[in-house]
């Protein structure tokens, strides 16, 4: 218990960076999921081509891959994620306007690869609407667009919520990665460091840091379950 | 899934609609093409990073060490593979006892022992409590820790508390000990995911099935076994493909161990000074990934529609139109029933 107790502000600012981690990236992934969905349901062939290939390649890669390709490949062609120093959003989220690129490349390579996830959960969102309600909104009239954005979406989220949060949950377990691939200071960084480097007592540290995930996967699926059994009352 | 067959979102698209479709695509594809071209393709050109030295050696068979890269990356395939049939075979297995013992174990703890004398029927009541709670805890643990962490855990920590495993390779076959820590590590996460999944495949069978088991006098164990059990398989049986991939994804972390498995290789045939190509390597080794774990889901989407036929059969009446789904609107159930 001693290690804990002694190591608590590195457990504590460990949880705080896997946390703003996961924010930014279910943020991410959110939009990125929702823009693929959106894609492969819709009336242009060559989008639905497009957000079909991407998803098929990222679900069957390893998250592994993705990680070894983002942070080593992608500084070769001069990418460094720049693109996530959002003016702003660095004061709250301090770890992205520093030099290093590791914070900016891991939130990159979890949202690139949970995207496809997310898309897949919507999809299966937009499949569960009846087919009437679709083909009510196309009789009076309303567009793909105006389809989608005030008849079939409001309703697919209903019944993605429990598969996103499933997705959302294993994002923050694959978040535990990016602590192999050049971050410093996450909840899984902080646990190789505490193990190898200073050759702490071992087991309670796992506990620790198992416990630091749980604090935020439980809460979530037991809300999950909530939602979960709500659902199937109301059907 | 395709636009042809009819999907309720939109209108089939006109002539008009079609040609402009067609322009805007050609217009975008150009562009984007274009952009390529200049982001990725002059930088990686300017690195080198697209010559015949760095890729030759992985896609060109007339290259000297084209053979050499080959076998090491199949040594390390075939390694992968090893250690995720075995993860796989356990965690299943696993999987399965977690399921049984704590379904089991909740129903001993809501069972009365009338015929006991009563202290002995409280501590066997509390006895299957403490025990119903206690795998509930190592179910939470260890499905809601990262695998990597879990995999690091055994690796690391157990040996220190004398649990190292064995060394058991066979002639010809090698499979370290450090295989095994991967093994395990998969199999805590992955065996207690899987049990979950049948636990919820069992106890989500109409109560008529327990209770005809019980009519018929099967205790509560046999009920379980013979007759809830291989209904959970057959329903769960595209949950339980999709965990399998993942297995198969996750054993690429067999690398943070150093365990050699084809991440590993590649990763250290990179830094080979005669290839230095990580960036060629990866995305080789990205494919390989891509192409088994795709015929991978693609049976188990097959294997879903299969179960689902088999059990929307009997229950669809034969006037009721079957449920149309938004982007497949009534071609598969129309297919159900002219079968049924």
């Amino acid at each position: 218990m001693d290690v804990i107790i002694e190591n608590r502000e590195a457990f504590l600012s460990g949880l705080l960076l896997t946390f703003q981690l996961c924010a930014l990236a279910v943020v991410g992934s959110l939009v990125l999921g929702t823009v693929l969905a959106v894609m492969r349901i819709s009336p242009v062939p060559p989008l639905r081509w497009l957000a079909t290939s991407y998803v098929n390649v990222f679900r069957n890669v390893p998250l592994t891959v993705v990680f070894f390709l983002v942070v080593f490949a992608l500084p070769t062609i001069g990418v460094r994620a720049d693109f996530l120093r959002i003016p702003g959003l660095d004061l709250a989220f301090t770890r992205l306007g520093i030099d290093l690129p590791y914070f900016r490349m891991a939130i990159f390579a979890l949202l690139l690869y949970t995207g496809a996830f997310v898309c897949e959960a919507l999809r299966s969102g937009v499949n569960a609407v009846p087919a009437g309600q679709a083909e009510a909104a196309r009789a009076i009239g309303l567009t793909f667009g105006q389809n989608l954005r005030h008849v079939v979406l409001p309703q697919a989220w209903k019944a993605a919520v429990v598969p996103l949060g499933s997705v959302i949950i294993a994002m923050i377990k694959n978040s535990a990665l990016a602590g192999f691939f050049g971050l410093t200071g996450d909840l899984s960084a902080t646990f190789q460091q505490l193990i190898s480097a200073r050759g702490q007592p071992a087991i309670p540290v796992f506990l620790a840091v198992a416990a630091g995930y749980l604090v935020m996967t439980v809460p979530l699926g037991l809300l999950l379950d909530r939602v979960e059994k709500r659902q199937a009352v109301t059907r | 899934m395709s636009g042809e067959r009819g999907t309720v979102l939109y209108d089939v698209p006109g002539p008009r609609t079609r040609r402009t479709t067609l322009v805007v695509s050609v217009l975008a594809g150009v562009l984007l093409l274009a952009a390529g071209y200049w982001l990725v393709y002059q930088p990686l050109a300017d690195q080198g990073e697209l010559s015949m030295d760095k890729w030759g050696p992985l896609i060109d068979p007339g290259n000297e060490l084209f053979p050499a890269v080959w076998r090491r990356l199949g040594q390390g395939l075939r390694a992968t593979l090893l250690a995720a049939v075995f993860a796989i075979l356990f965690s299943l297995l696993a999987g399965t006892l977690l399921a049984v013992l704590r379904l089991q174990l909740q129903q001993a703890s809501a069972r009365r022992y009338a015929g006991l004398p009563r202290p002995v029927a409280l501590a066997a009541r509390w006895l299957s409590t403490a025990l119903s709670v206690l795998t509930r805890v190592f179910v939470e643990v260890f499905r809601g820790a990262p695998v990597v962490i879990t995999i690091f855990f055994v690796w690391r920590v157990l040996p220190e508390v004398g649990l190292r495993p064995p060394d058991l390779s066979l002639p010809g076959l090698p499979m370290p000990s450090l295989m095994w820590s991967l093994v395990i590590g998969l199999t805590l996460y992955n065996g207690v995911v899987i049990g979950e999944i049948l636990r919820s495949g069992m106890q989500g069978l109409p109560r008529g099935q327990t209770e005809a088991a019980q009519a018929i006098g099967l205790t509560p164990l046999q009920t379980t076994l013979r007759i809830l059990l291989p209904q959970a398989y057959r329903i769960m049986l595209p949950a339980l493909i999709s965990q399998l991939v993942v297995v198969l994804k996750d054993t690429a972390l067999g690398f943070i161990i150093t365990y050699s498995e084809v991440m590993r290789v590649a990763n250290l045939l990179a830094e080979n000074p005669q290839l230095r190509n990580p960036l060629q390597m990866y995305v080789v080794v990205g494919t390989i990934f891509i192409v088994v774990n795709y015929a991978l889901s693609r049976l188990a989407v097959y294997l879903e529609r299969r179960v689902a036929q088999g059990r929307r059969v009997p229950a669809l009446p034969a006037g009721r139109p079957a449920e149309a789904t938004v982007t497949e609107a009534g071609a598969a159930p129309l297919a159900h029933e002219s079968r049924a």
